[in-house]
């Protein structure tokens, strides 16, 4: 996994709640066997008509925005568990998802996959479609905050300290899991 | 100190907590299938590392397989490639397959009970979130993504953070015509579709012990709609009976030593929940859902929820881009809305129960006129059993179509997916934008509502037809 560092970019305003994985990556585009590639089929519904012309107005095809940072309304990434969804944002490019709230599943395969979930209050995610399209955040997983750059307005995230090493390092959970085998294997004989 | 049913299960499974840091769960068994494995068997091999604990992987193949035909080859060249990976992986390191043409074919949360492979106590994850499913047995069952298929594969752990535990507790007697899918689908609408987000779900109470084992899969199946990791239930008479004699359920000795097992599987009184919820079964009817989450549910006689209802401007935006999507009106009835589709099947009600339920209210009679119905059992083996009882006669004479088991309809990854624009009343478990194909209008309802559906061309009260 690639080291996570602080991030300064611009971000996509996505303002819409309960954004399931199922809008994220339809069920078609599940049919690849490696982890490359879906980032084209990101939104797929939202963004393209059937017959792949572009839906103007749908946020990602608006020139205006660009950035790492993708901003999305509460309860985002429920439904299906399918990681496709995680591999399509961080295909697109994406580093960093703001919500006020995330699904659990969601969440864990973002994590295990270099993209940072940062869930700041529904006041916090507010300011921040509110800002123009042109502002910056600033997204410091050393010191869990996100800053509006323009006016130095700053929120704390919460981030499991475990996860936070292993994304700071680039380290993923196999690595460690493996070299708890004789543990594990202790574990099952005493069940036995 | 008294425990909960999830902590009794939870802490028999702790092989190592990492200071400050999450858990090392250990996990018992690990369903995989053909669309959440394929990269994790990748990355295994890109580690050089092998499967750790072959025995305890059962696979199947179901999300992509195609519902007619099934001994002839798959059509989708894409969806051929995902399968015959899987055939490709397991062959490689030898893991027990149940993939097309096998007799325990079918949906991987439908094989797991019907096998007995899944049992009281266990840690079960697969790569898909219905895995909740098995929850009804008493395990702790959830949904994982593809990461951590491959951490499984690898060591047979996870690391895990103890969620917070809920407890929602039904008393009554269900009414007539009313069946576990309109109760949880009551309890989503009750506290909507990330209600339970951070919680694992106990499901207690008198009309929960009423259920049988089906109807409890049911509710558990779809805990991960209101945002629960899972749902459990303890397991009681009803769950070591339907166990007894199964396949891979424990036999002789070995049976008696671990019913004694089993029975210490409840939480203890005076066990702390987080968050403790109760409802009255007699309040509940059958229950139909409107819009795009499966929390906006409504009784069948009830109309959709009006603007002025929504307690916010961001919930009366979502009514209002959902009901667009779905083509209805606020504060506008849903009874007598025509459909042009009726899909009985998916992890949530497509086992023998529900095929009994739906032969039973629709014996002698015929489908409406222009309506395209459609029955797809969860399994072979349900599939063997419903023919075995003659449903399949009564199928065909109401014009019902029964077809090879899959996910079919649930979620549009075979050929199995409803035109834009049309409405399919469904018995699975999302109505999620284009989740039955791009532009579809999925309405959320108990196999009865769908088979009176079925009959009638219409959203129907399905007590109308009851006498
Ligand atoms: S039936 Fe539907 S919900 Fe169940 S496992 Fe298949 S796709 Fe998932």
């Amino acid at each position: 996994m690639e080291k996570f560092k602080t991030i300064h970019s611009q971000f996509v305003p996505l303002a819409i709640e309960h954004v399931d994985t199922d809008q994220i990556i339809p069920a078609r585009f599940l049919k690849a066997t490696d982890r490359l590639g879906f980032g084209e089929n990101l939104f797929r519904d939202w963004r393209y008509y059937s017959n792949g012309k572009p839906i103007e107005g749908f946020v990602l095809n608006d020139t205006q925005y660009s950035g790492q940072i993708l901003v999305a309304g509460q309860n985002f990434g429920c439904g299906s568990s399918r990681e496709h969804a995680a591999w399509a944002i961080a295909d697109a490019g994406f580093r960093v998802v703001i919500s006020s709230f995330f699904a659990d599943i969601f969440k864990n395969n973002a994590l295990n996959n270099g993209l940072l979930p940062v869930q700041v209050s529904e006041k916090f995610l507010k300011k921040i479609f509110l800002l123009g399209n042109q502002a910056t955040l600033t997204i410091d997983l050393e010191k869990q905050t996100v800053q509006i750059d323009a006016t130095g307005e700053t929120t704390h995230f919460d981030i499991n300290p475990y996860k936070k090493t292993c994304l700071i390092n680039g380290f993923d959970d196999i690595d460690f899991l493996l070299s708890l085998k004789d543990k594990i294997a202790a574990y099952e004989t005493a069940r036995r | 100190m008294p425990k909960t049913l999830f902590e009794k299960i939870w802490d028999n499974h702790i092989v190592h907590t990492v200071p400050n840091g999450p858990e090392v769960l250990y996990i018992d068994t690990h369903f995989i299938h053909e669309v959440t494995s394929p990269q994790a068997f990748d990355g295994l091999a890109k580690r050089g590392i092998d499967v750790f604990r072959k025995k305890q992987i059962v696979a199947t193949a179901d999300h992509n397989v195609p519902t007619l035909n099934q001994h002839l080859p798959i059509k989708d060249r894409l969806s051929r490639m995902q399968v015959d990976k899987l055939i490709e992986n397991c062959h490689k390191n030898d893991i027990e397959l149940y993939g097309l043409g096998h007799p325990y074919q079918g949906i991987v949360h439908v094989i797991g009970p019907e096998l007995g492979v899944t049992q009281p106590g266990m840690t079960i994850v697969c790569g898909d979130s219905h895995t909740s499913t098995h929850g009804a047995f008493g395990s702790i069952a959830f949904g994982i993504g593809t990461s951590e298929v491959e951490m499984v594969m690898a060591t047979q752990c996870l690391l895990q953070t103890k969620p917070k535990l809920m407890r929602i507790t039904i008393d009554g007697i269900l009414p007539k015509g009313v069946v576990s899918k309109d109760l949880i689908l009551y309890i989503i609408a009750q506290i909507s579709a990330s209600g339970a987000t951070g919680y694992f779900v106990e499901y207690a109470g008198s009309a929960i012990r009423a259920l049988s084992m089906e109807a409890r899969m049911t509710i558990c199946n779809m805990s991960i709609e209101m945002g629960a990791r899972g749902g459990l239930i303890a397991p009681d008479e009803t769950t070591f009976e339907y166990l007894k004699g199964r396949k891979f359920a424990p036999q002789g000795a070995d049976w008696t030593k671990k019913l004694a097992q089993w029975r210490e599987l409840h939480s203890d009184s005076g066990a702390k929940f987080d968050l403790e919820l109760h409802m009255d079964a007699a309040d509940i009817a059958p229950m139909i859902t409107y819009g795009t989450n499966p929390g906006m549910g409504i009784k069948i006689n009830a109309k959709i929820p009006s603007l002025a209802s929504m307690p916010s401007e961001s919930e009366q935006k979502n009514l209002l881009k959902s009901l667009k999507y779905m083509g209805l009106q606020p504060d506008m009835a849903l009874e007598g809305h025509p459909v042009q589709h009726v899909f009985i099947g998916s992890c949530t009600n497509a086992r023998i129960e529900d095929l009994r339920q739906v032969a039973a209210l629709v014996r002698g009679k015929k489908k409406a006129a222009g309506v395209h119905v459609f029955i797809v059992p969860g399994s072979k083996q349900v599939e063997e059993q419903a023919i075995r009882e003659g449903l399949d006669k009564i199928f065909a004479e109401a014009g019902f179509q029964l077809r090879q088991p899959g996910c079919s309809a649930c979620l549009g990854m075979n050929e199995d997916k409803i035109p834009a624009g049309e409405y399919c009343i469904a018995t699975s478990n999302r109505n999620f934008e284009g989740r039955q194909g791009a532009g579809a209008r999925t309405l959320l309802a108990s196999p009865m509502t769908a088979a009176a559906a079925a009959l009638t061309g219409r959203v129907t009260d399905v007590r109308t037809l009851l006498n």
